[in-house]
C-alpha cells in the first residue's frame, strides 16, 4: 500500500518516528556499544579501554561451565516443560467442563506474574535440607540432596515456565475440529492412534510457539540459576552480572553478551525454518 | 488425568502458599508455624523503605505502559501503511526487540549511557545519571514491541468494510480513526497497557542493571532475600499478588469480551 506522496506520507512517517526513536536509542545503539567494547580491554579500575584485540572471544571458553549449563539445561527444561504442560492444556481444551476452562487457564497463568523473586525463594525453602528432602528421608529416601544442583534448576524451569507453555498449546487445541476426531474413531482408529495422528500433529505449532517463547526466557534467565542453583549450577545470565557488576570487566561480558545473543539467534532462527516452517508460526502469546 | 492436572496445581500453588502462610505467621522462621498474626502487614506498611520502593515500581510500571500503549499503537498503524524494505526493518526491530534477553539489554543500556555520560557530564551543569527513567526506557523498548503485535494483529483481522462504509459516509479520516477503528483496537490496546503493566512491575533483571540509585521493589526484595527475609517481604508479595490476580482476571475478561482467545 505505498500512497500518493504529501500529507498522508507526513502522516506515516509521524505514526513511525516514536517508535524509531526508541529502537535506535534503546536497542541499536547499546547493541552497537556491546559490540565495539567487545573488540576493547579492561581498563585497570574496571570498565573499559579502547583497543581492539580478539581477546575478549578467544577467552570465551574460560565461562565455558556457565555455557555448558544454559546450553544443557535451557533445552532440556524447555522438553520438560512441553511434556508435563500438554496434558494439563489438553484437559483444560479437551476434557474439562467448558464452565471452568477460563478460570482454570487464568489459574495456571497468574503465577508467571506474580513475584518471581519470593516464588523462587520459596523454593529454596521447599527443596532445601529441612523441605522436600526432609519429607523424603521419613519415607526412607535418606542423603537426597535438591537445592543447588541441575535437578532444581529443571524443576524451578518447568514451575516458572509451565504458565507460559500451557495457553498456546491450549488455543491450538481448542481450535482443533472435533469431528476430525469423530472421524477417526469411526474409521476404527484406536484413542491412542487418534491422539498420535490426529490430535497431536494438530497441536503441534502450539508446542511449538510456547517452546520457542520458554527457551528464550530460559536462555538469559538470572533468577532461576541463581537461587535455585545456588551459585553451583550458573547460567550465562550468572557470569554476566559477576562480570559486569562484581569484576566489571565489561570488554570480557560484552563477548560473553555478544555470544549469547549470537547462539540464541542462530537456535532461535534455525528453530524456526526447521520446526515452524517457512510460513513461520509467528503468534506471540504472552497472556 | 484429572488427579494428574490437580498434582500440577499443587506444583503451581505450594510456593505461593508457602510466601502467603509465611506473611500470617507470628514468627520470624520460614519453615516454623508460630501463630497466627497480621503483624507484618502493619510493619510492611509502616516500612518507608518498602513503600518507597513500592511507590518507585507503581510509577515506573504506570508510565511505561502509557507510554508503550501509545507508540505501540501508532507503530502498528503506521506499519498498516508502508511496505518493503521500511516494513520488514520495523519487524526485524520488533523481533529482534523480543529476542534479546532482558539482562542484555540491561547491560547493554547501562554501558552505553554510562559512557556517554561519564563523557558529556564535565560539560554539563547538571548530572546526568541512570534512574528509574531508564527502567522506564528499557522497559518500554521491549512493551512497545508487544503492543505493535497484539494491535497489529487485531488491525489485521479487522473488518475493512467498517472504514470504508465509514470514509462513505464522508466522516473525515481523523473521524473514521477515532469512531471506527480505535473502538475496534482498544481491547488489544488495553490487554497491551496491562500486559506491559506487570511486566515492568515484575521485572528485576533490567532495573537491576540501570536503576541506579533508585529502588524498585523487585530490587528491594531481592536484596532483602541476599540479608535473609523477614516476614515483611512476604506481606507485601501477598498483598502484590493479589492486586496482579484481579489485574489478570481484568485482562482476560477484556480479551474474551473482544472476542478472541487468550494469545
Amino acid at each position: 500500500m505505498t500512497r500518493s506522496a504529501g500529507r498522508p506520507q507526513l502522516l506515516t512517517a509521524a505514526l513511525l518516528a516514536p517508535a524509531a526513536l526508541l529502537f535506535a536509542v534503546m536497542l541499536l545503539a547499546p547493541l552497537l556499544v556491546i559490540v565495539v567494547f567487545a573488540f576493547g580491554e579492561r581498563a585497570p579500575a574496571g570498565g573499559y579501554a579502547p583497543a581492539f584485540t580478539f581477546d575478549n572471544f578467544l577467552n570465551l571458553p574460560a565461562r565455558g561451565k556457565a555455557f555448558i549449563n544454559t546450553l544443557t539445561l535451557a533445552p532440556i527444561g524447555t522438553l520438560l516443560t512441553a511434556v508435563i504442560a500438554f496434558p494439563v492444556a489438553y484437559f483444560l481444551a479437551l476434557r474439562c467442563d467448558p464452565k471452568w476452562r477460563v478460570t482454570l487457564l487464568v489459574l495456571v497463568m497468574a503465577p508467571f506474574w506474580t513475584s518471581q523473586l519470593l516464588r523462587y525463594y520459596a523454593w529454596i525453602m521447599l527443596l532445601g535440607a529441612k523441605g522436600v528432602p526432609a519429607w523424603l528421608s521419613y519415607l526412607g529416601f535418606p542423603d537426597i540432596r535438591i537445592i543447588n544442583t541441575p535437578w532444581a534448576v529443571l524443576i524451578g524451569a518447568v514451575y516458572g515456565y509451565l504458565p507460559l507453555m500451557v495457553p498456546p498449546i491450549y488455543v491450538s487445541l481448542e481450535k482443533l475440529d472435533k469431528r476430525l476426531l469423530e472421524a477417526s474413531s469411526d474409521l476404527g482408529a484406536t484413542p491412542l492412534r487418534s491422539f498420535m495422528q490426529v490430535t497431536l500433529p494438530l497441536a503441534l505449532p502450539g508446542v511449538a510457539t510456547g517452546a520457542m517463547l520458554v527457551f528464550i526466557l530460559l536462555m538469559g534467565d538470572y533468577i532461576l540459576p541463581q537461587y535455585l542453583g545456588g551459585g553451583k549450577v550458573f547460567f550465562i545470565g550468572n557470569a554476566l552480572v559477576d562480570l559486569f557488576l562484581q569484576s566489571r570487566n565489561w570488554p570480557y561480558g560484552a563477548a560473553v553478551s555478544l555470544a549469547l545473543v549470537a547462539i540464541m539467534f542462530v537456535t532461535i532462527f534455525a528453530y524456526m525454518r526447521f520446526v515452524l516452517g517457512g510460513s513461520g508460526q509467528r503468534r506471540v502469546a504472552l497472556v | 488425568m484429572r488427579l494428574y492436572v490437580m498434582l500440577i496445581y499443587v506444583f503451581l500453588y505450594a510456593p505461593i502458599g508457602f510466601i502467603v502462610g509465611g506473611s500470617f505467621n507470628s514468627g520470624k522462621q520460614a519453615m516454623v508455624w508460630q501463630g497466627f498474626s497480621l503483624d507484618w502487614y502493619g510493619k510492611a506498611f509502616s516500612n518507608p523503605l518498602i513503600m518507597e520502593a513500592l511507590t518507585t515500581s507503581l510509577y515506573i510500571a504506570l508510565v511505561n505502559a502509557v507510554l508503550s500503549a501509545i507508540i505501540g499503537t501508532l507503530t502498528a498503524l503506521g506499519l498498516e501503511r508502508v511496505g518493503g524494505w521500511t516494513r520488514a526493518g520495523f519487524d526485524a526491530l520488533i523481533y529482534i526487540a523480543i529476542m534479546v534477553p532482558g539482562i542484555v539489554i540491561g547491560i547493554s543500556t547501562l554501558i552505553a549511557f554510562v559512557t556517554v555520560f561519564d563523557a558529556v557530564n564535565p560539560l554539563l551543569s547538571v548530572r546526568l545519571e541512570m534512574g528509574a527513567w531508564a527502567v522506564i526506557a528499557a522497559h518500554v523498548l521491549f512493551n512497545t514491541a508487544v503492543v505493535a503485535l497484539l494491535v497489529r494483529a487485531r488491525l489485521q483481522g479487522m473488518d475493512r468494510s467498517l472504514v470504508e462504509a465509514s470514509e462513505d459516509l464522508y466522516a473525515t479520516p481523523f473521524g473514521t480513526f477515532r469512531q471506527v477503528v480505535l473502538p475496534l483496537l482498544a481491547p488489544s490496546i488495553l490487554a497491551g497497557f496491562l500486559l506491559a503493566f506487570t511486566f515492568s512491575f515484575e521485572d528485576f533483571i533490567i532495573a537491576y542493571f540501570v536503576a541506579g540509585p533508585d529502588v524498585t521493589l523487585p530490587i528491594y526484595i531481592f536484596s532483602s532475600i541476599r540479608r535473609g527475609v523477614t516476614p515483611e517481604i512476604n506481606a507485601v508479595g501477598s498483598v502484590v499478588l493479589l492486586s496482579s490476580f484481579i489485574l489478570l482476571i481484568a485482562a482476560q475478561l477484556i480479551l474474551r469480551r473482544s472476542g478472541r482467545p487468550a494469545g
